[in-house]
């Protein structure tokens, strides 16, 4: 027992180590943000494009979202990050991270949007638009906003299952959580930054996770 | 456009690196046939101690999958695979692998499945039981299939899931599919084998993700 | 202007889908004031000719006319065109996420562009004529089909239309709430709406209809007083398909 808490819980390591930690979670934050935000509006935005019902843009849409949900985000990672330099293109591994992971979330995002318009019965399209109401203004306030009960939860789920990829970063040297702990645990022969690392993890993800399961109950709940 | 395809789509390059690639393919699809069965397995028993009648049961095993939802998979992995020899426990990558990814696949098996179970109505629990069904019976022959059937969107995107999670055992110097590009990428300064894994988990997995979402749009609607 | 100049003019309207010629040349000219019934059997084109006067339908050939505007034209701006032409369906359609008030204000404020508090004063007088003020804060899920299908009219009236469709709108309701609907149609026919009803109720045609429209088929077989339809008509179609109704 005492060899286990000296291993993953040692006071000294953790003492010496907390800020550097605390650092990476700031990263692993930093990056998360970055991905939901920009991910979430790519993906709304695509949905919507769908909607113009443009045959040759949908089928890139559909194609898009394929290939996105197909890949291993490692592979476009180590892709992008080692193949670019050679052709003169030179990202910062942050934004590379950053870029796979949103192109990724959009891709989800959009298939969760796309099902949540399609669910909307045709009635109430053919009831805005006699009223006189443009196809944006049909979609801004009667599609989305029935959507939004069906679509959260899925959204939620996913979006938290394709942020925790921010720790991929740890492989292209992107000083986040998981880095800093790695780095610290070959510095030290201790096991204990990981443990802090794998805190910080749950300190950030655990309330999103809670979140969404709330969410799941209280729609499952008024379904019924 | 000339060094694009020299660097991404070098052909020379990747029949070069193909049999290695194949060998790698190989170590994926064994990691992918030992991790499905085991977290399905896993996110089975999950499933009926959510359902259990022991509140302690339910509560431990519910704290339990929020955790592993809540972990990134590398991060469980890494804490196997580099956080155990500090005990005294030294685990082949293999095995560590499919420790960590037989916890983060069960958690969300488990939670797929539990949906599913939840979305049978007791009725048929009890028209079950009132023909003399056992409730083990009950469960696997009456309950577990109709809830299969209801969530199979969610399992077949979630195992699409599982496979494309085999990539990051590379991180611990497992030779699968994408550490084979990757050892390839840097004896041969070209990305072109890494664009080639990407190409094989295309044609491994873009059929079930068409399946998937074609099973999506059919139950949304 | 001559008293002559009907509110909706269809001419030799056309519509196919794929293969399938649905409407194949309709003729009909709804006045002032009039109110016009049209039956018939299922599939034989009524919701598409009702659907094609709002151009919820593009129709293949032939043109709508409304108000004397060319709904046709590519100058229309259809979007205002549909305020002045009111739409009640079967399956009533209201916005299932907003309050009875926030469903009738929707298009006021967003195709009239009149402020919330004007829309809303128009919008309780809308309620206030099918008789619903005091749930103009219910969701539509608390409300009987009924009542909503009244929510559903005043949402159309509230635009001050100049012609009214209705799209079977008492046939997804039970027999009990037939009545109340009804009403609310047979005020707005008094009170001088101009109105086109798809609808199958005969004994409230017979009392509230000025014309009687009989289609099959995608055409219009013959058109008269209630009287002449319901009564003996001249055409076998017709017949068999009223002693059907009668049944
Ligand atoms: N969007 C569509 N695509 C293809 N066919 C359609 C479409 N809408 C209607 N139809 C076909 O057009 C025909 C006429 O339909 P319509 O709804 O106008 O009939 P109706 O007279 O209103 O019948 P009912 O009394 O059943 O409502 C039907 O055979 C129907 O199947
Ligand atoms: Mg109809």
């Amino acid at each position: 027992m005492e060899r286990f808490v000296d291993t993953f819980f040692n006071a000294s390591v953790i003492a010496s180590t907390w800020p550097k930690i605390l650092s990476g979670m700031l990263i692993t934050v930093e990056l998360a943000l970055s991905v939901v935000v920009t991910g979430l509006a790519f993906g709304l935005f695509l949905a919507l494009i769908r909607t113009a019902q443009i045959r040759l843009l949908n089928a890139a849409i559909v194609v898009f979202v394929d290939v996105l949900r197909a890949l291993p985000p490692l592979v476009m990672v180590l892709i992008i990050y080692f193949g670019l330099p050679n052709v003169g293109l030179t990202l910062p591994s942050f934004a590379v991270l950053w870029l796979v992971l949103a192109a990724v979330l959009a891709a989800f995002a959009e298939e969760i949007f796309w099902a949540g318009i399609l669910s909307v019965r045709r009635g109430q399209w053919d009831a805005a638009r006699s009223t006189g109401l443009t196809f944006p203004d049909t979609l801004a306030f009667v599609v989305l906003p029935q959507t939004i009960r069906m679509v959260l939860p899925p959204l939620v789920n996913r979006t938290i299952a394709i942020t925790k990829n921010t720790a991929l970063g740890t492989v292209i040297g992107v000083p986040e959580l998981l880095n800093q702990a790695t780095t610290a645990v070959s510095f030290l022969s201790n096991a204990t930054p990981l443990m802090l690392a794998a805190i910080g993890y749950l300190i950030i993800f655990v309330p999103v996770v809670l979140f969404g399961s709330w969410l799941e109950q209280r729609f499952a709940f008024r379904k019924a | 456009m000339d060094a694009f395809i020299e660097q991404f789509f070098n052909l020379g390059v990747m029949a070069k690196a193909f049999p290695l690639l194949m060998r790698g393919l190989g170590m994926t699809l064994l990691i992918c046939l030992a991790v499905i069965p085991l977290g399905f397995v896993g996110g089975l028993l999950v499933a009926l101690a959510r359902l259990s009648r022991s509140a302690m049961l339910r509560i431990s095993v519910r704290i339990l999958t929020d955790l592993f939802r809540a972990l990134p998979p590398l991060v469980l992995l890494i804490l196997v695979y580099s956080g155990l020899p500090f005990t005294g426990i030294r685990l082949s990558p293999f095995t560590a692998v499919c420790i960590a990814f037989f916890l983060n696949s069960s958690a969300y098996y488990g939670e797929v499945l539990r949906a599913g179970v939840e979305s049978i109505g007791s009725g048929q629990w009890e028209a079950a039981r009132s023909t003399g069904l056992s409730g083990r019976d009950t469960f696997l022959f009456v309950v577990l299939p109709q809830a299969v059937r209801n969530v199979l969107p969610d399992l077949v995107s979630n195992t699409i899931e599982v496979v494309k999670l085999t990539s990051i055992a590379s991180v611990v110097s497992m030779t699968e599919l994408l550490y084979s590009a990757d050892m390839a990428r840097s004896i041969t300064f070209n990305a072109s084998p890494v664009v080639l894994a990407g190409l094989i988990y295309l044609v491994l997995l873009w059929p079930a993700v068409r399946l998937a979402s074609r099973l999506e749009h059919r139950v949304g609607t | 202007m001559t008293a002559a100049s009907p509110i909706l003019d269809i001419q030799d309207l056309r519509k196919s889908y794929g293969a399938n010629e649905i409407l194949k040349g309709i003729d009909l000219a709804v006045h002032a004031q009039e109110t016009v019934f049209i039956i018939g059997p299922s599939g034989s084109g009524k919701s598409t000719l009702l659907r094609c006067c709002n151009r919820l339908e593009t129709p293949d050939a032939g043109t709508v006319t409304v108000d004397g505007v060319d709904l046709g034209d590519p100058r229309t701006d259809i979007n205002a065109m549909r305020r002045r032409i009111g739409m009640v369906f079967q399956s009533f359609n209201l916005y299932p996420h907003m309050k009875a008030m926030d469903n009738i204000t929707l298009a006021l404020r967003r195709v009239s562009k009149k402020s919330r508090a004007d829309a809303e004063v128009l919008a309780l007088a809308a309620l206030e004529r099918v008789g619903l003020a005091e749930k103009r804060n219910a969701y539509p899920a608390e409300l009987s089909g009924g009542q909503q299908q009244r929510i559903a009219i005043a949402r159309a009236l509230a635009l001050e239309p100049k012609v009214m469709l209705f799209d079977e709108p008492t046939s997804a309701l039970d027999p009990e709430l037939v009545g109340s609907v009804l009403a609310v149609m047979s005020d707005m026919a008094r009170a001088g709406m101009t109105m086109v009803v798809v609808s199958h109720e005969m004994r409230f045609a017979r009392d509230a209809a000025d014309r009687v429209v009989f289609m099959d088929h995608g055409v219009i077989v013959e058109q008269g007083s209630p009287g002449e339809i319901f009564g003996q008509s001249q055409h076998a179609r017709t017949r068999a398909f009223v002693s059907q109704l009668e049944r």
